[in-house]
């Protein structure tokens, strides 16, 4: 192994049995991790990043896979090496936690929920450290309030399910410290967060990092998390190694075709500055290695009348308690919302998760009952229309929903689902409904015949596609997209992004989309709405949000995004602290809300107090 | 967690109310007229007449159902018509057999089906795991009456270790237990063995693989705990299906239980009987579910908190 490394890969072959032989995901791997440096390690779902993780750890083996051949030699902390291919997964037990110590994408499910987070870190200590149980609480303390926890001491003896993700990832990251190891393996760990608690966790790792001088391997699909936060890259697809270099090398000069398209696909706060626009995303081709550019298109007529106006609106649900189910609380989701959008519009719903962008989206959807406010669609107050004239509504406002996974019935044909809305709504019969159907598949860049497939024969872009092609289906004006991207790997999100514009262009849709990814909000809007506790701070053309924000919160928001320019790092932005506060109110205790102050014609910001701003 | 049980506690009354109605109702929905019923066959209109009036059964029926829930307050169920002993004393002679057959049955059956259950989960697919599944499979097969049968003839008539029927010593518990428990047993170890494989694959047993933990401690710390949560309600399904269970045991065993009272009643037309048993089991399968619930909000801080 070369002298200076921590870590060395060499050649690293990873299967797992299935009934048709064996698959093999990681093939012929290798690289170096050195004391003390970040490596990224990225790559799309199924590159066989997270499977290289598990097998260092030789978790591996607990989830069915096997190593093929290879070996990993780790320089240990008394100085000896020590493959970590050779011996039992169970014989690596005592290495696991205090010399690699990992953590994992998904903080709502990593912590087992029916023991406190004092007993949990607490273990990881009493495994490998000779401390007694008060010690080992008293040092779990201590890492608590290293990992910037308020009320460490409270935490000790609360259950997972009282945290938030954000919350439950400082805890996962006390534990995987709790030893001083010296490589932590962090797989994903931002992925699920809120872009303002990404921005604090990252911060938070690269501070510990240096302060107790360990090795990260850092596994993530983000490329803008990456110029953020690596020393080296190392990019995988398809289970092999294409690219290896400085963070600096591969943002400037990527040589495979795939790290060009894997940067193509990356959105960059800011690349749209100057232009008022929104425009696609010039995609490269990741077997070809050349770029298509897109001009940016104007499908807005802002001549026509609106084609949905909110005013006021308000959504609250009502807290009970006790035996009687008194209301004592209120859950203030959505406060006085007011805007437009016009026929052929794109409008953003941007913010943090709790923020109520959803609630917005559902209450128009008439899935949600508004407590106050109206809302006219075509010119026509909601309110007023009959039972018959809502189901018309229904078929002009469609929702393309977050999970691609969940949101397609598993048991019908991929046709059946499209169909459904033309037959519920009346728009076609007889065969007329499957040509109407293969229209919409190939509208979405699917195939015909696909219309024969169940939902798991697909990758997730492509259920993706679907949802919208369903969508689509009973020809409406104005499409609900929630978070409709974010479950999707970035080249697939930019391809998923580029048809939503495209489809925007032919029909004349207008969208409101709801998202937390400013970057793409960018590409996407004509217009975007701050919300911050359920109201709109500011609302603005694109350029007016992105170029002159008003706003403390919307800065704070765009500062936390990760900008994917290694030369545009910086440690010092200021940053969001701490957690977004609740709009859960007591009874009688309605939040102030006033007008928004006119910046320009187009631009509108709050000048009230809402919430720490 | 006091705020929790207070709720339960409150929930169970409209319950009480319901099932006191029905059992009430009970003897009112049967075809022919009660007082005919108590006084027998030969009675003539007078004495049943004198009967009805002695029974109340002439006053208005709220009335009735007042006086009914007055009396079962004072533990008063009426008289059997078979032995003409009060109904009370006929089931309390009864009802501690029965019960202590029950939890014997209940607590070897669970700890039985769990380890059987962990370790065919912990071996999946392998022989361990298959043994222990095809005796699980047949042990829900066997039907009790003939399983406690074979029993008999083997454990008692050829070998001789335990007697063949009645009540009295610890011996006297072995056979009738492990008939009544095997078929608990066996869904235990199934339902055991599922609920533990689903939870081994939660992400956060990996995360206590990662931090070193012993393959002991993930096993019977880390999943079993929260396979615990799904397992505790089966136990009190199971615990209403040994309740029924019994009434076929006790009669194979001649064990003087709750369960063979009510075949002896049903078939005697014993109707206060009857009703005083249709009222205890529901209160026992309503105190069960209580104590599930409370397991349930033990092992389970998600509930305990809210």
């Amino acid at each position: 192994m070369a002298s200076e490394a921590l870590l060395s890969v060499r050649d690293l072959a990873v299967e797992f049995p299935t009934e048709r032989g064996a698959v093999t995901v990681v093939d012929g791997v290798s690289f170096d991790i050195r004391p003390r440096e970040t490596l990224a390690v990225v790559g799309e779902s199924g590159s066989g990043k997270s499977v290289t993780a598990l097998s260092i750890m030789r978790l591996l083996e607990y989830g069915g896979g096997r190593i093929a051949r290879g070996n990993m030699l780790y320089r240990t902390r008394d100085g000896s090496v020590r493959d970590l291919v050779k011996g039992l997964p169970s014989d690596l037990r005592p290495m696991r936690g205090d010399e690699i110590a990992m953590i994992f994408q998904e903080p709502m499910t990593s912590l087992n929920p029916v023991f406190t987070i004092g007993d949990q870190i607490s273990e990881a200590i009493l495994l490998h450290q000779d401390m007694d149980r008060a010690a080992a609480r008293a040092e779990t303390l201590r890492l608590l309030e290293k990992v910037r926890i308020p009320e460490a001491k409270r935490l000790l003896d609360v259950h997972p399910h009282q945290l938030s993700g954000g919350m439950r990832q400082r805890v996962m990251i006390a534990m995987a410290l709790s030893c001083r190891p010296g490589l932590l393996i962090a797989d994903e760990p931002t992925t699920a967060l809120d872009v303002t608690i990404q921005a604090q966790i990252l911060r938070l790792m690269q501070q510990l990092q240096e302060e107790m001088g360990m090795a990260m391997m850092f596994i993530t699909h983000d490329m803008g998390v990456v110029a953020e936060i690596a020393d080296r890259v190392v990019v995988m697809y398809k289970g092999r190694k294409v690219e290896e270099g400085t963070t600096e090398e591969i943002f400037t000069s990527p040589q495979h075709p795939y790290t060009k398209s894997l940067l193509s696909a990356v959105p960059r706060l800011g690349a749209m500055k100057g232009c008022s626009l929104p425009a696609r995303f010039p995609l490269v081709d990741p077997s070809k290695g050349s770029a298509a550019s897109e001009a940016p298109q104007n499908t807005v007529k802002s001549a026509a009348e609106p084609l949905l106006s909110v005013r006021d609106l308000a959504t609250r649900f009502d807290i009970h308690k006790g035996i009687f189910s008194r209301v004592v609380a209120r859950v203030h989701a959505v406060e006085q919302v007011s805007f437009d959008i016009m026929p052929g519009e794109t409008l953003s719903l941007v913010g943090e998760s709790g923020c109520g962008k959803s609630t917005t989206g559902r209450t128009l959807m008439q899935l949600i009952e508004p407590t106050s406010g109206t809302i006219w669609f075509e010119g026509r107050d909601i309110a007023a229309l009959s039972a018959a004239e809502r189901r018309g509504l229904r078929r002009k406002i469609q929702y393309i929903f977050q999970d691609p996974y969940a949101s397609l019935n598993p048991r019908l044909t991929v046709g059946f689902s499209i169909a459904e809305p033309i037959v519920t709504h009346g728009l076609a019969s007889g065969s007329a409904v499957r040509e109407r159907v293969a229209e919409l598949l190939s509208l979405v860049g699917l195939l015909p015949e696909h219309a024969e497939r169940y939902p798991h024969e697909f990758s997730g872009g492509q259920r993706q596609r679907i949802s919208i092609a369903r969508a689509l289906a009973s020809d409406p004006r104005l499409v609900i997209a929630d978070e409709s991207v974010a479950a999707l790997d970035v080249s697939i999100r930019a391809q998923v992004i580029n048809l939503l514009m495209d489809l925007q262009e032919r029909l004349g849709v207008a969208f409101l989309f709801i998202s937390h990814d400013m970057a793409v909000v960018e590409r996407i809007s004509h217009r975007v709405a701050v919300m911050y506790l359920g109201q709109i701070v500011e609302i603005g053309s694109r350029q007016d949000i992105f170029e002159n924000p008003q706003h403390p919160y919307t800065r704070r928001l765009l500062s936390a995004v990760p900008i994917a320019d290694p030369r545009l790092r910086s440690r010092d932005r200021e940053l969001i602290t701490g957690e977004v506060p609740s709009p859960t109110r007591r009874v009688g205790d309605e939040p102030i809300v006033e007008k928004l102050a006119a910046v320009s014609p187009t631009h509108f910001v709050a000048k009230h107090t809402v919430g720490a701003y | 967690m006091f705020r929790y049980l207070i709720h339960r506690l409150l929930g169970i009354l409209p319950v009480l109310l319901l099932i006191s109605v029905l059992v009430f109702a009970f003897v009112h929905l049967l075809p022919g007229d009660p007082a005919r019923l108590v006084a027998g066959q030969d009675a003539t209109d007078r004495d049943i007449a004198a009967v009805r009036a002695a029974l109340g059964l002439d006053r208005p029926l709220w009335e009735q159902y007042v006086t009914y829930v007055w009396n079962i307050l004072h533990g008063d169920f009426g008289i059997s018509l078979k032995t003409r002993r009060a109904v009370s004393e006929e089931i309390g002679e009864r009802f501690f057999p029965t019960l202590w057959l029950t939890l014997i049955s209940m607590v070897w059956a669970t700890l039985f089906g769990l380890v059987i259950g962990v370790l065919s989960a912990v071996k999946r697919g392998r022989w361990q795991d298959h043994g222990g599944m095809l005796v699980a499979v047949s042990g829900i097969s066997l039907p009790s009456f003939w399983l406690g049968l074979l029993l008999i003839d083997w454990f008692s008539v050829r070998l001789g270790w335990f007697p063949t029927s009645g009540y009295g010593t610890l011996a006297h518990f072995v056979l009738p237990s492990i008939t009544l428990g095997v078929g608990v047993a066996a869904v235990m170890a199934r339902f055991t063995r599922s609920s533990f494989i689903e939870i081994a694959r939660e992400d956060y047993i990996r995360t206590a693989r990662a931090k070193g933990a012993f393959e002991h401690l993930v096993v019977w710390k880390h999943v079993l705990r929260n396979a615990l949560i799904p397992i505790i309600t089966m136990v009190g399904l199971q615990f209403g299906f040994l309740l029924g269970g019994s009434i076929v045991v006790e009669t194979v065993f001649a064990w003087p239980g709750l369960g063979r009272l009510l075949v002896d009643s049903v078939s005697y037309r014993d109707y206060p009987v009857i009703q005083a048993e249709i009222l205890l089991f529901s209160l026992e399968f309503i105190l069960i579910n209580l104590i599930v619930d409370v397991l349930y909000a033990l092992v389970n801080p998600e509930i305990r908190y809210r």
